[in-house]
C-alpha cells in the first residue's frame, strides 16, 4: 500500500501551504453533528467561551474550582458551542482519467486524486467531516479518515469513462467533483440535479490534460478511448482541430452553464498548470459556501 | 563507359535507373500507414467526418527525396570513377618503380611519394605484382603485391648521396627475370652510370620517367676570404630568375640553437650559380655551425660549416728583430708568409697579446722571459693554449732548460746545438725520417730536399723518447712536443728562417702547421694532407636535410673524407680529426650539377595527376543521408515528430560544446583563485599518478597541521596544482614530487614556472628515490627531474651549506630527513664573495630566498595525514623512526618559514650591533 502512503503524503505538503480551511456552514441550525465551527454562544465543544456565576440546578462537578478560589462566589466554566460541516467528495477513477500526454505532466487522475486529497487534508485540519460520495466511506473527522480516503483513491474504476456518483447524499452538506466531465453530459446533469434538490453546494473542477485543450495532432491518425471501446478514424487529424475545439468549448459552457444553474461552482485544471493555482480556487469556493 | 569526367565499371547497372518511375507511382498510391494513438477526448470526436476524401498521400517532395536516395544507390553500384585514367591499360606485366633516391629528389619527396602511393594503388586496382627499387640503395627486386609495398613506401626516405656506379651495377645484378613496366622517379640530376640502368630497364620493358618540374638546388660550401663570408648556390637547370634566403644557424651565447643571420641570394634569369658575400663579425662567423636555403628540405640545401670559417688567432713574436736587417732573415717572415691566408696574426710585446687570448702563440727564437712573463705564458699555455717555439742562435747560446727542463720547454738542451754539412763540419746535412704512426705528422710525406744543417740537441732523458714527434734520420730529434695542463708546448729544434734548415722553404713546413693546428685548414686542403689520419663523424646529415647525431658510425680515412664520393659509408657531415673538425658536404666548391637528359624515345612527366577518385562511396553515403532525412520527414508528416521536439534535437545538435566549456574555465578559475588567495595555502603539482597526487596532498595537510600547531602561519587546506590550466602565482610554496612517467609540460606552463621562480616562489623537487645514486642521472627519477628542469631558470646549486639560513629559520637543524634519510639537499648556491666575519656564528648571507630545493627524500610520505591527522606510512622503526618523522616536519617548518619570511633569520645576527649602534 505503499501508493495511498505517498499520495497522502504528497497531499499533506500541498496543503501544509494553507491556512486551516474554514468551511463556512450556512444552515447550522440543521445540523446536529459537532465541530469546530464556534456558534458564538455558550454550548458543547472544547474552546473557552466565559465563566458564568454557578445558577440553580448545575452540578457541583460542573463548578471551576480554580476560578471559584479567587472570589467568594463559585464560577462554571463554559465552551463555545461548535459545529462541523460535511463535505463529500467524488473523484473519477475511470479509465480515461488515467492519461499523461507527456511523462512530463501528470496523470489526470494523479492530479485529481492529489487536489481531492488535499482538499480533504485541510478541511480534515480545520475540524470538517469528509468523506465520497454513496455509500462507501460516509463523511467522518480525523486523520484516520484521510488515510481511508487515500486508500479509496487508490482504487482504480476499469469503465472507461466515471459517472459521478450522488446517491446518499447527506443534506445540505458540501460537495466536490473532480473529473474530466468527457462522458455524456447527462448524468452528469442529473447527479447535479438531483444534489442541487437536496440543498447540496459544491465545486466541479474539470481535470484536462494540454493535449486535450491543443490537439496537436496531424496526419493519419486512428484516436482510441483509454479503454479501447470507443475508436474514431481520421485521415489528417489537423483537419479537425477546429471542430474540436469547438465541440470541448461546448462541453465546457454546458457545465459552466449547469453550475450555475444548480449554484455550484465551475472550474477548469488543466495538469500541466501547478496543482496550487487549483487548490487555492477549490479552497475559496468551498470558503465562500457556493458562491450564491 | 566514360561520361565527361566519370566513368562507370559496371554500366549496365545504370539501366536500373528505369525503375524509378515506376516505384514513383507504387510509392505515390500508398498513403502512409496511420497512427494509434491514446486520447480520451475521443468521445468528442465522434462523428466528426473528414473534410476532404482526398486521401492524405505521400508529397512530391518527399516521393523525390526516395528517388534520389533510390538513384544514388544504383549509381553507386555502378562504380563511378571520377578523371579515369583513359591511357591506362590495364595490364598485367609486373610494374617496376624505380627511385634515383638521393638528395637531389628531397626538395619534393612529398610529391615524389604521393604519386609512388597513387601508382601503387592503381596497380593494386589491376592486381598488378610490384617492386620498388632504390637506386641509391639498391638490392634484390622482389616482385610483390602492391599493398605490401604501400605499407612500406610512407617509411622510405631519401639517402643524402647520389648513387654511384657500383651501386647501379648492384642494381642491375639484383633485376628480376621476365619483361616489366618501368615507372622511374628521376631526381633531376645525371650521374655515372644512369645510361647503363637506362639501357638495362628497357631490355625489359617499356620505360616511363617522372620527374618534377624544379631544378634541384644545392648550396656549395661557405668560403671564408678577405674577410667576407661567401655563400653560392647552384642549381642543375638555368631558369627564371629565382630570389632565396640562406639562413646561417649557430649557437647562441646561451647555448641554444637559432638563426644566426639570413642572407638573401638572387639567382639572375639564365644563371646556373648565384653568389652572395656576407660581413660578419668574427666572433658571430666562429659560431656559425650550418648553413641553409630557407624552405628547401635536402642535405644539399645544407651547408655545415667547419674550422675553415673560424680563423684562429696567432700570436707571433720574435726574440731578435733585426729591423735593420733583410727581410728574407727576419724569423718571422716565412711563418708569417705560411700563416697569413688562413690565420689572424697578433704581433706586439707578449704581455700586450696575452690579454687577447689567442689560440697560439710562436715564439721564434725566444730564450729568456721575464719572471711575470714566464707566469702568465704558463698560465696561458695551461689553460688550454698551444705555445710554438722555434730555437735559433739566441737560444742554442742561452741557459734556458740546460741542467734543469724549464717549465715552457719540452725537453732539456746541450749546449751549443750541432752543425753538420757546414764549411767546418764532415758530415751531410741531415734530412728527416718518415713519421712514425703516433706522431701527428702522421702521413705527410717527406720530400728529398728537406735538409737540416744546424740544430739545438735534446739532452737524453728518460722522458725524451715519448715526447719526439719527428726525428732527422740519424734519430735524433727535430719536434719535440710537452703537454703542460691543457695545453701544450711544441719545439722546433730548428730556427723558423732558413738559416738552419730549408724546412721553411718546403710545403712540409705548412702542412706541419696545420698539423699542428696552428692555422686551421684553408680551402686548399687536398686529401694528400690528410693521408694517414682517422676522421670521426660527429654529425651528419640525412637525405632531407636534418641535421643527426652520428653517435656510433665508423671512422673515415682522411684521404678518402674530402675527395671520394659520397655513400652510406661516407655521409656528408662533421668529421672530428682531434684538433680539428671538417665538414664534408653535399656539393663540393668545385662540383657542377648536371641536369639528366633523357632520349627523345622516353616519355618524361610530371607528378602532377588529378588522382582518379572512386565516387561509389561517396554516393552510397549520400543515399544513406537521403534515407536518414526520409526517415525524419516520414515521421513529422505522420505527426510522430512535434516540432518542439525536432527543434530542440537540431539545436541540441548545433550548440557547440566549447562555448560553454569555455565560460566554465572562466568560473572554475576564478573559484580557484579565490580559494587559492583567502588563505595561505600549500600546493602541490599534479604529476598525473594518482597515488603520488593523493600522498603529496596529504603530507602538505600533514605539513600545514604542524605548522598550525606550532607556529603562527595557519594555513588552510592544501590544493593540487595543475600546471597547465591554474595559476600558479597564488601559492608561495609548491611541492613538485617526481615521477619518471609525468608529463612533461607544454612551454606555456614553463613559461609560468619561470615567471613564478623569478617573482619569489619556491618549488621542492622531491626525487623520492633517497637520492641512491648521489646527486644524478642515474636513477630514472633523477633523469626525469634533470628533463624536467632543463628548460627551468634555476641558478647554479650546491649541497645545503652548514650555515644556511634553512637550518635555523625556526629549528635548529642539520639533517633534513623525510621518509628516507640521504644527506644532499640542493639549494642555490651562495655567492662566491660570502666570507665569514670574525665573531660571527654564519657566513653573511642576507639576499633571497632560494627559488628551488632539490633532494630525494621524499618528505611528503614522512608529512602525510589521514583526515584523522593518523601518520599514512611509517617511517623508519620504533622511536628512531618517529624522530625522524618529527625532524622531517621540522624541516618543513624550517622551509615555510624560510619561504614566508625570506632571510629574517640570517638578518637576526646583526641585531645586537644594530642595537649597540642605536645607543641602547
Amino acid at each position: 500500500m505503499t501508493y495511498p502512503l505517498t499520495l497522502r503524503a504528497r497531499a499533506e505538503t500541498e496543503a501544509a501551504r494553507f491556512p486551516p480551511l474554514l468551511a463556512r456552514a450556512e444552515q447550522l441550525a440543521g445540523t446536529v453533528l459537532l465541530g469546530e465551527h464556534g456558534r458564538r454562544r455558550a454550548g458543547q465543544g472544547d474552546d473557552f467561551w466565559q465563566y458564568r456565576p454557578v445558577q440553580q440546578g448545575d452540578p457541583m462537578r460542573m463548578i471551576d474550582w480554580r476560578r471559584s478560589a479567587r472570589s467568594d462566589a463559585q464560577f462554571v466554566r463554559e465552551r463555545e458551542w461548535q459545529i462541523a460541516q460535511s463535505v463529500m467528495l467524488w473523484v473519477d477513477q475511470a479509465a480515461s482519467m488515467r492519461f499523461a500526454s507527456d511523462a512530463k505532466v501528470p496523470e489526470k487522475s494523479d492530479r485529481a486524486r492529489l487536489l481531492a486529497l488535499a482538499v480533504a487534508v485541510l478541511l480534515v485540519r480545520g475540524g470538517e467531516r469528509v468523506g465520497l460520495t454513496g455509500t462507501a466511506l460516509p463523511p467522518r473527522r480525523g486523520n484516520q479518515q484521510l488515510l481511508r480516503l487515500a486508500e479509496m483513491f487508490a482504487l482504480d474504476d476499469a469503465a472507461d469513462y466515471g459517472l459521478p456518483e450522488s446517491r446518499a447524499m447527506i443534506p445540505q452538506a458540501r460537495a466536490m467533483f473532480v473529473s474530466d466531465f468527457l462522458s455524456d453530459f447527462a448524468p452528469v446533469e442529473a447527479a447535479l440535479t438531483k444534489a442541487a434538490d437536496r440543498g447540496v453546494r459544491g465545486a466541479l473542477v474539470q481535470v484536462l490534460d494540454p493535449s486535450e485543450e491543443a490537439f496537436p495532432f496531424q496526419g493519419r491518425t486512428i484516436f482510441q478511448s483509454m479503454g479501447g471501446t470507443l475508436a474514431h478514424e481520421t485521415l489528417k487529424a489537423g483537419d479537425l482541430r477546429g471542430r474540436y475545439l469547438e465541440r470541448l468549448a461546448a462541453r465546457k459552457a454546458a457545465l459552466a452553464d449547469l453550475c450555475a444553474a444548480t449554484g455550484w461552482q465551475y472550474h477548469c485544471h488543466h495538469t500541466h498548470t501547478s496543482a496550487q493555482s487549483a487548490l487555492l480556487w477549490i479552497w475559496q469556493s468551498l470558503g465562500r459556501g457556493g458562491g450564491i | 563507359m566514360i561520361f565527361g569526367p566519370i566513368g562507370f565499371a559496371t554500366p549496365a547497372l545504370l539501366l536500373g535507373l528505369l525503375v524509378l518511375p515506376i516505384l514513383w507511382l507504387i510509392l505515390r498510391a500508398v498513403p502512409p500507414a496511420p497512427i494509434r494513438r491514446r486520447f480520451p477526448a475521443v468521445a468528442l470526436l465522434l462523428g466528426l467526418k473528414d473534410d476532404a476524401s482526398v486521401t492524405d498521400r505521400t508529397p512530391w517532395w518527399l516521393l523525390l527525396l526516395r528517388m534520389l536516395a533510390v538513384a544514388a544507390v544504383i549509381i553507386g553500384l555502378a562504380g563511378p570513377v571520377l578523371n579515369p585514367q583513359a591511357d591506362r591499360q590495364p595490364s598485367s606485366q609486373p610494374l617496376l618503380l624505380v627511385l634515383d633516391g638521393g638528395w637531389a629528389g628531397a626538395q619534393d619527396w612529398t610529391g615524389r611519394a604521393e604519386l609512388l602511393d597513387r601508382m601503387l594503388a592503381e596497380a593494386g586496382r589491376d592486381a598488378r605484382s610490384v617492386a620498388v627499387l632504390r637506386l641509391s640503395t639498391p638490392e634484390d627486386v622482389s616482385l610483390q603485391s602492391a599493398d605490401l609495398w604501400r605499407g612500406r613506401v610512407a617509411g622510405l626516405s631519401p639517402q643524402p648521396w647520389m648513387p654511384t656506379p657500383e651501386m647501379i651495377d648492384r642494381a642491375i645484378a639484383g633485376l628480376p627475370d621476365g619483361s616489366f613496366e618501368t615507372h622511374w622517379f628521376t631526381d633531376g640530376l645525371d650521374y655515372d652510370g644512369r645510361d647503363a640502368m637506362l639501357a638495362a630497364l628497357e631490355a625489359r620493358g617499356t620505360v616511363r620517367v617522372f620527374a618534377s618540374g624544379r631544378s634541384p638546388l644545392a648550396l656549395l660550401p661557405a668560403t671564408y676570404r678577405d674577410g667576407v663570408l661567401r655563400i653560392a648556390v647552384q642549381r642543375a637547370e638555368a631558369g627564371p630568375a629565382l630570389d632565396l634566403t640562406v639562413a646561417a644557424h649557430g649557437l647562441d651565447p646561451a647555448g641554444a640553437s637559432r638563426i644566426l643571420a639570413n642572407l638573401p641570394i638572387t639567382f639572375d634569369a639564365g644563371d646556373t650559380v648565384a653568389e652572395t658575400e656576407a660581413s660578419l663579425p668574427a666572433e658571430l662567423r666562429a659560431r656559425i655551425t650550418r648553413f641553409e636555403i630557407e624552405g628547401l628540405r635536402s642535405a644539399g640545401a645544407v651547408a655545415l660549416s667547419d674550422d675553415s670559417l673560424s680563423r684562429r688567432e696567432v700570436a707571433l713574436i720574435a726574440g731578435r728583430e733585426d729591423r735593420e736587417g733583410l727581410e728574407l732573415l727576419s724569423p718571422l717572415h716565412y711563418l708569417r708568409q705560411a700563416l697569413a691566408p688562413n690565420a689572424d696574426l697578433l704581433t706586439g710585446a707578449l704581455r700586450d697579446v696575452l690579454p687577447a687570448n689567442p689560440d697560439v702563440i710562436i715564439l721564434a727564437d725566444v730564450a729568456s722571459l721575464s719572471p711575470n712573463e714566464e707566469a702568465e705564458l704558463l698560465e696561458w699555455t695551461e689553460q688550454g693554449g698551444l705555445l710554438l717555439r722555434f730555437a735559433g742562435p739566441r737560444l742554442a747560446a742561452s741557459e734556458v732548460s740546460r741542467t734543469e727542463e724549464h717549465p715552457l720547454m719540452p725537453v732539456r738542451l746541450r749546449a751549443g746545438g750541432r752543425s753538420v754539412g757546414g764549411a767546418m763540419s764532415w758530415g751531410d746535412p741531415k734530412s728527416l725520417a718518415p713519421f712514425t704512426e703516433d706522431s701527428p705528422f702522421f702521413g705527410l710525406t717527406v720530400p728529398a730536399d728537406v735538409t737540416v744543417s744546424a740544430q739545438v740537441m735534446a739532452q737524453p732523458d728518460p722522458t725524451l723518447a715519448d715526447r719526439v714527434i719527428a726525428q732527422l734520420t740519424d734519430g735524433t730529434p727535430l719536434v719535440t712536443r710537452k703537454a703542460i695542463g691543457q695545453g701544450q708546448v711544441v719545439l722546433m729544434h730548428v730556427t723558423a728562417n732558413a738559416e738552419w734548415s730549408s724546412l721553411p722553404l718546403s710545403g712540409l713546413f705548412v702542412r706541419m702547421l696545420d698539423r699542428l693546428a696552428v692555422s686551421s685548414l684553408g680551402q686548399q686542403t687536398d686529401g694528400a694532407e690528410l693521408d694517414g689520419t682517422t676522421w670521426q663523424p660527429v654529425q651528419v646529415l640525412d637525405g632531407l636535410g636534418r641535421v643527426q647525431d652520428a653517435q656510433t658510425m665508423a671512422g673515415v680515412n682522411g684521404a678518402m673524407l674530402l675527395t671520394a664520393a659520397l655513400g652510406p659509408e661516407l655521409r656528408p657531415g662533421l668529421y672530428d680529426g682531434g684538433d680539428r673538425r671538417i665538414a664534408r658536404n653535399t656539393l663540393s666548391a668545385d662540383t657542377v650539377m648536371q641536369p639528366a637528359d633523357w632520349p627523345g624515345r622516353i616519355p618524361v612527366e610530371g607528378f602532377a595527376r588529378a588522382p582518379e577518385t572512386p565516387l561509389t562511396g561517396y554516393l552510397l553515403a549520400g543515399a544513406l543521408l537521403l534515407l536518414l532525412g526520409d526517415v525524419i520527414a516520414s515521421l513529422a508528416l505522420s505527426g510522430r515528430l512535434s516540432g518542439a521536439k525536432a527543434a530542440a534535437v537540431l539545436v541540441a545538435a548545433l550548440l557547440a560544446l566549447p562555448q560553454d566549456s569555455a565560460a566554465q574555465q572562466q568560473a572554475g578559475n576564478d573559484d580557484f583563485a579565490i580559494a587559492a588567495t583567502s588563505e595561505l595555502r600549500l600546493g602541490h603539482i599534479m604529476t598525473g599518478d594518482r597515488r603520488l597526487d593523493d600522498m603529496a596532498l596529504a603530507g602538505l595537510r600533514g605539513l600545514s597541521e604542524t605548522l598550525f600547531f606550532r607556529t603562527s602561519v595557519e594555513p588552510a587546506e592544501p590544493m593540487s596544482v595543475n600546471l597547465e590550466t591554474d595559476e600558479i602565482g597564488l601559492f608561495p610554496f609548491l611541492y613538485w614530487p617526481i615521477t619518471p612517467d609525468q608529463p612533461t609540460p607544454s612551454v606555456e606552463a614553463y613559461e609560468k614556472l619561470n615567471r613564478y621562480l623569478r617573482s619569489g616562489g619556491m618549488i621542492l623537487f622531491d626525487t623520492r628515490d633517497a637520492d641512491v645514486a648521489g646527486f644524478g642521472t642515474a636513477s630514472p627519477n633523477g633523469r626525469k627531474l634533470q628533463q624536467l628542469a632543463e628548460p627551468l631558470d634555476i641558478p647554479a646549486l650546491e649541497p645545503l651549506p652548514q650555515d644556511h639560513v634553512l637550518t635555523r629559520t625556526f629549528y635548529l637543524l642539520q639533517d633534513f630527513p623525510g621518509r628516507h634519510n640521504a644527506r644532499d639537499v640542493w639549494v642555490e648556491a651562495s655567492p662566491a664573495d660570502a666570507e665569514q666575519v670574525e665573531g660571527m656564528p654564519f657566513r653573511n648571507l642576507n639576499d633571497g630566498v632560494t627559488p628551488v630545493v632539490i633532494g630525494g627524500n621524499d618528505w611528503a610520505a614522512a608529512w602525510a595525514k589521514d583526515a584523522r591527522g593518523n601518520a599514512l606510512l611509517p617511517v623508519g622503526r620504533g622511536y628512531a623512526g618517529e624522530r625522524q618523522r618529527e625532524l622531517a616536519y621540522r624541516f618543513g617548518v624550517n622551509l615555510l618559514m624560510h619561504v614566508l619570511t625570506g632571510n629574517y633569520k640570517s638578518d637576526q645576527v646583526h641585531v645586537p650591533a644594530l642595537l649597540d649602534r642605536l645607543g641602547q
